[in-house]
């Protein structure tokens, strides 16, 4: 693991968070010229990555935001008597096969393609309007003009080509576009769809796991994802720890899937929370689509897609959290869902914790590091210190105790460069950037 | 597992997360209300397996009640005003029980949601069975007071207000339907006694309130159910079986609520 250092913080340094400002999904681009952020308030902010200056090759650039859009608003069910939040779920990036960029966002209930181009240029000379746009009189046209393209400041604009909607009963947690780069899927509580992304007035359901009567409902899908190089390949996570692998060939339903992962539950650690400490909080196929990971409440797990029957790599979160069940249910934390990531290289994998800490996990050397992102450690080019939680009786020094950490700075979403050492941490409204140790 | 003592307080946050959970922004979350039942289940097995481990102590107890119980019986109908008492918290006792005992497991105008544990005959916590009935057990929690309390057999059990004495089993006949608060605390048995007179008076006036409605009822009082949801009594222990289908069928009421949507 390299030693990262702080790179950049976006958001209010304010105390007061307005809870629409809470970020709530982090993603950079395929190229990772671009990073996305989606917030509670139904906003995406894209930031894109600028060139390194000339005369100083040794650092990054920096992101610097690009775009801003209202993505969703809130709506209301009239039918159901139900507020549906704006909160921005997901937002996964398309590949780009032009100049302009897409992306879909989605929250609870509709997916919408958005088109982000840019213009540079503006077209002048018209005949029939004047510069500010208001039509000539057409007596006073005496001549003909053929309009001419004149640069203009850079804009940037967020546009939405295709709104996916109506087709999730329940909240969605999901978005995965397919390596086809022509289908993506989506999947709620209940069911997972398949979207063709020009066609937005239907869709195919491929998963659909609600029992006959609702009171014999014993698990939920969490997370879905498609496999990064085979287009007919899926898995999907559910709460009760689980995951399956289907295969879009084998049936137009994939309720049978193909694989079925589980690893066997340690009796000896029964207890209350078991049910919730293990249902799987993300799913993330490595880039070379060969491993698969998982995230549950305490731990992260690296599974192998030819064996079912137990992860081949587990790593310890905050392990020190599980004799604190009882109270991380009371204020609602054990709910919380945190995301996990891979690097381009799929070496090591990252995931949050509480009081704004972060861990990375070399898988070579199994070495871990746990970091914080904390405007006290945001000197430009500064090094991050590890962090380290004490669990025995005796506090060392640099060491914080379990009960002096801050539930409320939680870090759900991180997000990896693909190709380089850039690492995007969402805490709460705040967006780090930190990048690794160059020379 | 965490010792009994929390399972109740658990029960009691979990069903409040529940019932929060209807006026949250956003629509009831399934995900999160699956894995509070989970909770509700596991903290119910473990309080289910605490209660019965008092009442297998108290069976000693209640045998010597009994024949205090039938020294007492011999005038029921007493026109003093202490006895008068003892008819309302008999005909409230009555009122709690007896839609169960209709077979429904459904909720006419007692407005609470119920769980009933249906025990076989002749089990330890069942001295009184005269006519061949089902002992009925059922528990129910105030949200109010946060207080959990098990109603058997037409009367009261020991963990409430209303010692056995006063609450002797009468048998089936209409009944008025009382919306009585069984929200007394947990007593020790040692207890039971210093209770009774005063919660005597605290039923008598909500009984009478005339705003109690059905609605408030709702809101107040949750009984706890066999499971979030039926499918996990597939797991049950030895303990589970005793749960009845009424049990099952009464879930209906608050999980509809959450498929309603």
């Amino acid at each position: 693991l390299a030693a990262w250092c702080f790179s950049q913080v976006k958001g209010a340094i304010d105390e007061d968070v307005a809870e629409a400002d809470i970020i709530s999904t982090v993603e950079f681009n395929y190229s990772g010229e671009l990073l996305a952020t989606g917030d509670k308030g139904g906003r995406v902010v894209i930031f894109q990555h600028e060139q390194e200056s000339k005369n100083r090759p040794h650092l990054r650039g920096e992101y610097n935001v690009y775009s801003t859009f209202q993505s969703h608003e809130p709506e209301f069910d009239y039918l159901k008597s139900l507020e549906i939040e704006e909160k921005i779920n997901k937002i996964r990036w398309l590949p780009q096969q032009n100049a302009a960029h897409f992306l879909l966002s989605t929250n609870d209930k509709t997916i919408k393609l958005w088109k982000i181009s840019e213009r540079d240029k503006r077209a002048e000379g018209y005949n029939l309007k004047d510069e500010d746009g208001r039509l000539r009189d057409p007596f006073r046209i005496t001549s003909l003009r053929v309009p001419v393209l004149m640069p203009m400041d850079l804009m940037v604009e967020a546009s939405p080509r295709r709104i996916f909607a109506n087709a999730h009963t329940y909240h969605i947690n999901s978005i995965s576009v397919n390596s086809d780069h022509e289908t993506y899927l989506s999947a709620d509580d209940l069911r997972i769809n398949l979207w063709h992304l020009e066609i937005t007035d239907r869709s195919f359901n491929i998963v659909d796991i609600k029992p006959a009567n609702m009171e014999e409902l014993t698990e939920v899908i969490t997370a879905a994802e498609c496999h990064p190089h085979q287009c007919n390949v899926f898995v999907y996570s559910s709460s009760k720890g689980t995951i399956r692998l289907c295969d879009m060939r084998a049936a137009a339903l994939c309720d049978r899937h193909s694989k079925f992962f589980e690893e066997p539950e340690d009796p000896s650690s029964r207890s209350f929370f078991s049910e919730i400490i293990s249902s799987i909080s993300d799913v993330k196929f490595s880039h070379s689509g060969r491993y698969m990971m998982t995230r549950d409440y305490l731990s992260v797990k690296v599974w192998d897609l030819n064996m079912e029957n137990r992860p081949v790599e587990t790593y310890q979160v905050h392990e020190y959290l599980r004799s604190k069940l009882c109270s991380l249910y009371e204020n609602d934390c054990i709910f919380d869902k945190f995301e996990c990531c891979w690097n381009g290289s799929d070496s090591a994998i990252m995931t949050g914790s509480y009081n704004n800490f972060f861990r990375m996990f070399d898988r070579n050397t199994r070495r871990d590091i746990t970091l914080e992102a904390s405007r006290e450690s945001s000197k430009p080019r500064a090094t991050l210190k590890p962090r380290k939680v004490s669990t025995g009786g005796k506090r060392k020094k640099d060491e914080i105790s379990v009960d002096s950490l801050d539930f409320n700075k939680k870090i759900l979403h991180t997000a990896w460069h693909p190709k380089e050492n850039v690492i995007a941490v969402a805490a709460t409204n705040n967006l780090y950037i930190f990048q690794d140790k160059i020379n | 597992m965490e010792c009994a003592v929390d399972a109740q307080s658990l029960i009691s946050i979990s069903l409040m997360k529940i019932h929060n959970s209807r006026t949250q922004r956003g629509g009831i979350k399934l995900h999160k209300n699956l894995l509070v039942s989970y909770v509700l289940r596991n903290a119910r097995q473990v309080y289910i397996k605490e209660k019965y481990a008092e009442i297998y102590r108290m069976q000693q107890y209640e045998e010597v009640m009994t024949v205090c119980n039938e020294i007492q019986e011999l005038n029921p109908l007493d026109p003093e005003p202490e006895d008068a008492e003892e008819e309302d918290l008999e005909v409230a006792a009555l009122s709690c029980c007896a839609p169960l005992q209709d077979g429904g497991g459904k909720e006419p105008e007692t407005s609470f949601y119920r769980s009933c544990c249906m025990e076989t005959p002749g089990s330890p916590c069942d001295p009184f069975a005269g006519n061949g009935s089902h002992c009925n057990k059922t528990t129910v929690l105030d949200l109010d007071t946060h207080v959990v309390t098990t109603v058997e057999n037409r009367y009261l059990h020991q963990d409430c207000c209303c010692s056995a004495p006063q609450c002797a089993p009468v048998p089936d006949s209409p009944v008025r339907k009382r919306k009585g608060d069984f929200g007394c605390c947990a007593s020790d048995l040692e207890e039971v006694s210093d209770f009774s007179a005063s919660r005597k008076r605290v039923r008598r006036e909500e009984c009478t309130d005339p705003n109690y409605t059905d609605t408030s009822n709702i809101s107040n009082l949750i009984s706890i159910f066999g499971s979030g949801f039926s499918g996990l009594l597939s797991r049950q222990a030895d303990l589970e079986q005793i749960c009845s289908k009424q049990a099952l069928a009464s879930l209906g009421a608050w999980t509809r609520a959450i498929v309603a949507f």
